[in-house]
């Protein structure tokens, strides 16, 4: 079964092959890309395509490898034991399932999403290492190696806050997903706005690409930013003719708020406008 | 079967392992890719690269390596119709080739030539100055370096693709050997963020107490983390004026970075080379200079020294003194540098000066020995190492 993409989610022909190796060779896949260009979408996406289980571990700057195993709760049982409840003798009882371990143990091959894994700390993906190569960790308590069933999907995502050690690095694929050319955002745009006016997507994606190229943004609308200012041109009734009469130079685009997320790239939107009017 | 492109990704300097090439073989092996190097590219690209900044690097070796396999060769050529060869000539041709092609004799001239050569020529050929094929000087073939030259068999024409995708160098801005921009300072802040994480164990750990306590059987184990401040504490030296106009941006971009990134920041400005007074407000500088000794007993060896400047000066204003080109100064650059060098041991030097100028000027080297050779280029990779290097001290200098 190979990934070509979904009905919802357009992907190009290099992030299907790069999808399609990962799976062969049973690696995790690793992506990075600019905020807004469907990284943790195209886990679930994948997941719908080969009609699979999704699992997902959103990982936080708190998370810890250990997390994504299991937890004992050691705190509970000591509490538990002092009220001399049940079942307090079976230390298996006060085990919990990590993601990880959930993924092991499903019956069926399932996609293993982690998302975002440089919000960790630093040591985060090498502890992770063995767990990843040989799909088996130890659980102590239990003394119990748990090994997966069937070798997980794995999709992480990276949004370069902190350095991967080379050592995680060399055992995944890698894809660097960049910012859509014109046609495949037009089939993107297209997937989520079936039948739209295509005027209005012309001029909007005219718009969208002048303002992309404005030089010193903060933060550069994305795709994720474009789906939903479309959403609000849709809502707000403007016709094409309204937004391709809007120069940019002498003023923004209607909902420009959901283009441009912060106050110094609004600043400087409408300085250039003054800059180009005199 | 790919060894030896694998084998020149490796000599340039890319990291890429044993296993990743197995794993190349694997995955061709296992028929996941159409037979085409499009494909090919794609899933080598995958598997070897893990960075997007090595991407570009990737993309011209890439380039570089099939680009012998592409062209086409001679047999074909000979083919090819003389109308067709002129007609995809004149459509790649810009006027200044065409300009040049008038100053060899005329576009007949050299196809005249063309097929002169043509009929010597049976096998082929790339490299040399004469003969067609790629890589050469002479007039014909592909990939050439006489502007003059008929491209033959290069992507354009042969194809009816506008460039390659490797061609394309959609990632040469994320290669870190290049000069900063705004994206590529970003990325370099998160860098300095490695500095941030160490510190004394200071906090209390709580769900870590309760842990260790409660398997202790109750017997309170009190369990400590570093805090997360950023306890970082650096001292910026700013080179302005002079010479250094060129860098302004690029400076400017590294401070404000910095500004950013610290809590204990502070920065001052020299000109050229350090004196005995330094300043913060560069509009005010004859009126608000601060004397560096005060710098020097104000803020205590904690912190670390980042010089930033082109260190391109005349010797004098380093080694004498009333070198200095401004004012007369009672004791010499070099004295005042190796105070700030035994007060700070952990220092390094930023230069926006591309490494590959730094042989040409003589004070660059004096302060290049001076700091141990602590000094790296202001871009990310330098940055990078620069970080690194803070971790250690230097020596301490008598002063005579």
């Amino acid at each position: 079964m190979k990934f070509q993409g979904t009905d919802t989610y357009i992907s190009t022909r290099e992030l299907d092959l790069s999808v399609n190796a990962a799976i062969t060779l049973q690696r995790p896949l690793l992506i990075k890309g600019e905020p807004g260009t469907g990284k943790t979408l195209l886990a679930f996406e994948v997941a719908k395509a080969l009609k699979k289980n999704l699992i997902s571990w959103h990982i936080k700057s708190t998370s810890d490898a250990q997390q994504g195993l299991y937890e004992y709760d050691a705190v509970s049982r000591l509490r538990d034991s002092q009220l001399g409840y049940e079942g307090v003798e079976n230390i298996a009882n006060y085990i919990k399932k990590g993601k990880l371990w959930e993924a092991f143990e499903a019956e069926d091959q399932v996609v293993l999403l982690i998302d975002e894994i440089d919000k960790a700390d630093i040591e985060f993906p090498n502890d992770l290492l063995l767990e990843l190569d040989r799909m088996e960790f130890y659980c102590y308590e239990l003394q119990l190696t748990v090994v997966a069933k069937h070798r997980p999907i794995i999709v992480i995502t990276s949004n370069n806050e902190k350095e991967l050690p080379d050592a995680f690095l060399r055992r995944c694929f890698f894809h660097y997903i960049s910012f859509p050319d014109k046609e495949t955002l037009t089939s993107i745009v297209d997937v989520h706005y079936p039948g739209l006016e295509n005027k209005l997507v012309d001029s909007a994606l005219k718009l969208f690409y002048e303002i992309r190229d404005i030089p010193g943004l903060k933060k550069r609308p994305s795709t994720s930013e474009l789906i939903d200012w479309l959403k609000l041109l849709i809502f707000g009734k403007i016709t094409s003719k309204e937004l391709s009469s809007i120069d940019l130079t002498k003023g923004m685009p209607p909902y420009s708020g959901s283009l441009l997320k912060n106050e110094q790239d609004h600043e400087l939107f409408g300085n250039m406008g003054y800059r180009f009017r005199r | 079967m790919f060894l030896d492109f694998f084998l020149l990704l490796k000599n340039d300097g890319l990291p890429v392992t044993i296993n990743e090439y197995l794993t190349l073989l694997e995955a061709l092996d296992s028929e996941i890719v159409e037979y085409n190097v499009d494909d090919f590219y794609y899933l080598s690209r995958s598997i070897l690269i893990k960075h997007e900044q090595h991407i570009d690097r990737f993309d011209v070796l890439f380039g570089r390596y099939f680009r012998g396999i592409e062209t086409i060769d001679n047999e074909q050529f000979m083919k090819i119709p003389e109308e067709w060869l002129r007609r995809g000539m004149e459509r790649i041709l810009t006027e200044e080739d065409m300009a040049f092609i008038k100053a060899m004799g005329g576009l007949d001239k050299l196809m005249d030539r063309l097929k002169e050569l043509m009929n010597e020529q049976k096998k082929r050929h790339a490299g040399g100055s004469k003969w067609i094929g790629t890589g050469g000087t002479s007039p014909f073939g592909a990939y050439g370096y006489n502007p003059e030259g008929i491209r033959i068999g290069q992507t354009e024409s042969r194809n009816r693709r506008a460039v390659k995708v490797w061609d394309k160098r959609e990632f040469k801005n994320l290669d870190d050997s290049v000069e900063l921009n705004t994206r590529n300072m970003k990325m370099a802040l998160k860098k300095l963020r490695l500095l941030t994480r160490e510190g004394r164990e200071e906090e209390l750990d709580l769900d870590k107490t309760i842990e260790k306590t409660s398997k202790n059987a109750g017997v309170l184990e009190l369990e400590m983390i570093p805090s997360r401040k950023n306890n970082v504490k650096v001292l910026l030296f700013l080179d302005v004026g002079g010479s250094m106009d060129d860098h302004i941006e690029i400076c400017a971009q590294l401070f404000s970075a910095a500004k950013y990134e610290f809590k204990h920041l502070e920065y001052f400005y020299f000109h050229n080379c350090l004196y005995e007074s330094v300043w913060r407000d560069n509009t005010r500088r004859w009126d608000e200079r601060i004397p560096t000794f005060e710098v020097l007993h104000k803020y205590n060896n904690d912190y670390m020294v980042i010089l930033v400047g082109d260190a391109s000066m005349s010797p004098y204003e380093l080694m004498y003194t009333n070198g200095s080109v401004e004012h007369n100064n009672d004791e010499a650059g070099f004295t005042w540098l190796t105070r700030l060098k035994n007060q700070y041991p952990r220092m390094v030097w930023l230069n926006p000066v591309p490494v590959d100028y730094w042989r040409y000027t003589q004070s660059i080297h004096v302060l290049r020995e001076f700091m141990e050779n602590r000094m790296y280029p202001l871009t990310l990779a330098g940055i990078q190492d620069a970080i690194k290097a803070l971790k250690t001290k230097t020596r301490t200098v008598k002063i005579n």
